[in-house]
């Protein structure tokens, strides 16, 4: 199976371990791994902030890009969800049928990262370790976009000496939401508060989720907090190994 | 009779809001009280509803019929209004047309003076809200009173709802006691915050205004095409009250509540009171066919922006709404601020796309950004309308219009063009990425300007790493 990862823009520039870790997990469960440098952006910060004429382009990009591959895995469930529900949707809005069919036909191989482990690989133990205190964030798009379910807290709960625990309101929104975090800050900002809160009632040291935009939010929020709890990308805690263990 | 198909001028009433939703969530944020009142109601009515939902195996196919039955009815709502007309017309009521909220209430005030009132008993109601039909009857020397209690609470506090479904939801009881205390004529000064008293304080009160009241006026949540019957849920008996004692009544209903047959009305009477305030049976459902004799009955058929919102397919499925409020209870936006940041009488994620439909986006350009797009309110939605998705439509109207409006782009559109333009040419991009790392050593504190300032508000930016992804690759990636 030819495996190519979809970094996203964000990975790409700001948070390269999270790229490299999703790499490095599947090359080490056996598989060749690609990552296409033509590949850049999923174009939802254009769609999402009502500017969908300048994400059509990207949309061919990416199709171009990840076509000849059996299988394109990101580590984002906020990208995956965009390039599912919203790539073949641009190309049929702007009249390209023939774009909108291979847009579909390439989101159909297109997966974020615990769907891709659980469903398309089979597995839930991927030989992780990671011995420290854990609440994992579920994230909006991954829930309820994609629907990936209790995916990810299989995943979690196969690693080696993580104690995983609990989130209260889990399912709420970590107020993110791309530009709406500069265009209602202070909203953004008071729903991070409560995020916050509840990962702080937690005691865990670390806020784990599969999407590293809400973690860079939320890390932004506690880091300025000072609380000392980080956050880890999914594909950082299951790359983990005993040799490796950060 | 007006002609559906073509789209009315924009509406009026109490649609649109006055200032920007930042600008009015900013005072929402501040005010502790408010946040704690809405965060407790709206868990509250959250867990109530995910525990009566959960009871029923078949929510999602009830969920698809009501979605189903409404967009039949808009698909042909032209037909459907014709027979309900007829109908209502035979069993002895009056059917007016209404293109805005101006021509309703210029309606009713006839209506009223034409009963010789001057007061009237009101049933709450989004469309008299919407027209903002209170201050129009008070314009023509009319009192119109409030019977619904956490309406009263808000008329007699001088205030505006914050809710649909739960008007006074940003009042706790103390907050009530208080109002009750200053504004109701003939209160116990005695009177405690105890629930109990305050309801029976407005139940004194309102019996009155009952017994002596010649005109009422309601809402309707829905109306049946081919028996021409009208239909009010509520809770407290005060609709009842006001739908059978006075001699007229006068029903103003939006043009898309309609739905065509009796047994639609099945689906709804499940999905309505469940949604609405978690309860599997709403206690009052009040249905009336035409007038009664030595009675009259006015049907005010109110269009208001509703057929311009109809012709745009991508926002027509927002008429879907049963006004069941759900999706304000799941909404993390609406919890943090409540119902006036939206400016509107449809606050919420409703709001956010209602508004600014029946408007036009021009007049409601900062609703469609007013939410994270979590997802929540969709998946909570009886009638399952897409409302993210309508949101992101909505948002790509406000950026056409405003580029129609301004010859040279806004610095937002510049900065988007540039990212999509860096974003198609991976050289450029890998340059890009790399010139950001360059910030490591501006270091990630406080000061950057807007509109980044609002991030560095309130959270740090993350340290960019030594190297890129795609470097790292360049360098050794390709290595196993």
């Amino acid at each position: 199976m030819r495996i190519a990862v979809f970094a996203t823009c964000l990975v790409d520039g700001l948070f390269a371990d999270v790229g490299k870790a999703t790499i490095a997990l599947l090359r080490r469960l056996g598989h060749d791994v690609d990552l296409p440098l033509e590949q850049t952006c999923c174009g939802q910060m254009h769609v999402n902030t009502g500017y969908p004429r300048e994400a059509l382009p990207l949309v061919r990009r990416y199709v171009d890009t990840f076509a000849r591959y059996d299988a394109v895995v990101a580590p984002s469930g906020s990208c995956t969800g965009a390039i599912r529900h919203q790539h073949a949707e641009l190309a049929g809005a702007a009249g390209d049928a023939t774009l909108a069919e291979a847009a579909r036909e390439v989101a159909s191989r297109t997966f974020e990262l615990s769907e891709f482990l659980v469903d398309r690989l089979g597995v839930t133990d991927v030989g992780a370790y990671f011995p420290h205190r854990v609440t994992y964030h579920p994230t909006c798009h991954s829930l309820r976009l994609l629907r990936v379910g209790d995916r990810p807290y299989r995943l979690l709960r196969a690693v080696r000496g993580i104690e995983l625990v609990e989130l209260p309101s889990a399912d709420a929104c970590c107020g993110f939401g791309g530009t709406f975090a500069l265009k209602n800050g202070e909203v953004s900002t008071a729903m991070l508060a409560d995020k916050m809160r509840c990962i702080l009632d937690t005691g865990a040291g670390v806020c784990a989720a599969g999407d590293a935009s809400c973690l860079m939010h939320i890390g932004g929020g506690l880091s300025r907090l000072q609380a000392g709890v980080r956050t880890v990308h999914l594909a950082e805690i299951l790359a983990s190994t005993e040799s490796s263990a950060a | 009779m007006t002609f559906l198909g073509i789209p009315t001028a924009s509406s009026t009433g109490h649609l649109r809001a006055p200032r920007t939703f930042p600008e009015a969530a900013h005072d929402a944020l501040g005010n502790a009280q408010l946040r704690r009142n809405l965060g407790d109601a709206t868990a509250t009515i959250r867990a109530k509803r995910a525990g009566v939902v959960a009871e029923l195996p078949d929510w999602e196919q009830l969920r698809a019929a009501g979605a189903a039955i409404k967009d039949e009815t808009l698909a042909h709502l032209d037909e459907y209004l014709i027979q309900l007309e007829e109908q209502v017309t035979e069993r002895g009521g009056v059917v007016h047309w209404a293109r805005d909220a101006d021509e309703a209430n210029r309606t009713v005030v006839e209506l009223v003076r034409a009963a010789g009132a001057d007061e009237v008993v009101k049933v709450k109601s989004m469309a008299t809200q919407e027209i903002a039909l209170n201050e129009a009857l008070a314009d023509a020397g009319i009192t119109a009173l409030e019977t619904d209690l956490a309406e009263l609470i808000v008329q007699l506090g001088h205030d505006a709802p914050s809710h649909i479904l739960v008007p006074a939801i940003h009042r706790n009881r103390s907050e009530i006691r208080e109002i009750f205390l200053r504004e109701m004529a003939g209160v116990d000064p005695a009177l405690t915050d105890d629930p109990r008293a305050l309801a029976e304080a407005a139940r004194t009160y309102l019996r009155r205004k009952f017994l002596s009241a010649q005109v009422a006026i309601s809402g309707a949540n829905f109306a049946v095409a081919e028996a021409g019957t009208l239909c009010v849920f509520e809770s407290e008996g005060n609709g009842r009250m006001c739908l059978t004692l006075p001699r007229t009544l006068i029903t103003v209903m939006g043009i898309e509540k309609l739905v065509p047959t009796w047994r639609d009305l099945e689906v709804f009477l499940q999905t309505l009171p469940r949604s609405s305030t978690g309860e599997r049976m709403n206690p009052y459902t009040s249905m009336w066919t035409g007038a009664t004799e030595g009675q009259q009955f006015h049907l005010v058929l109110l269009d208001n922006g509703r057929t311009a919102t109809l012709a745009d397919p991508h926002g027509r499925s927002a008429l879907r709404c049963i006004r069941c409020s759900a999706c304000l209870n799941v909404c993390p936006v609406y919890e943090r601020t409540g119902g006036h940041a939206y400016g509107s009488v449809y606050p919420g994620p409703i709001g956010a796309v209602l508004s600014p439909q029946l408007t036009g986006v021009e007049h409601n350009p900062t609703l469609p950004f007013a939410s994270s797009l979590c997802g929540a309110c969709f998946d909570a939605c009886p009638v399952a309308i897409d409302i993210p998705s309508m949101l992101i439509h909505l948002r790509a109207q406000v950026v056409d219009a405003k580029r129609e409006a301004h010859h040279t782009p806004t610095p937002e559109a510049a900065i988007m063009a540039a990212a999509a333009w860096t974003m198609n040419r991976p050289r450029w991009w890998a340059r890009g990425l790399r010139a950001a790392r360059l910030s490591r050593f501006v270091r990630r504190r406080r000061a950057l300007p807007p509109p980044l300032s609002a991030w560095t508000a309130s959270r740090d930016l993350p340290d960019p790493p030594r190297e890129t992804l795609r470097d790292w690759w360049q360098r050794e990636g390709g290595v196993q």
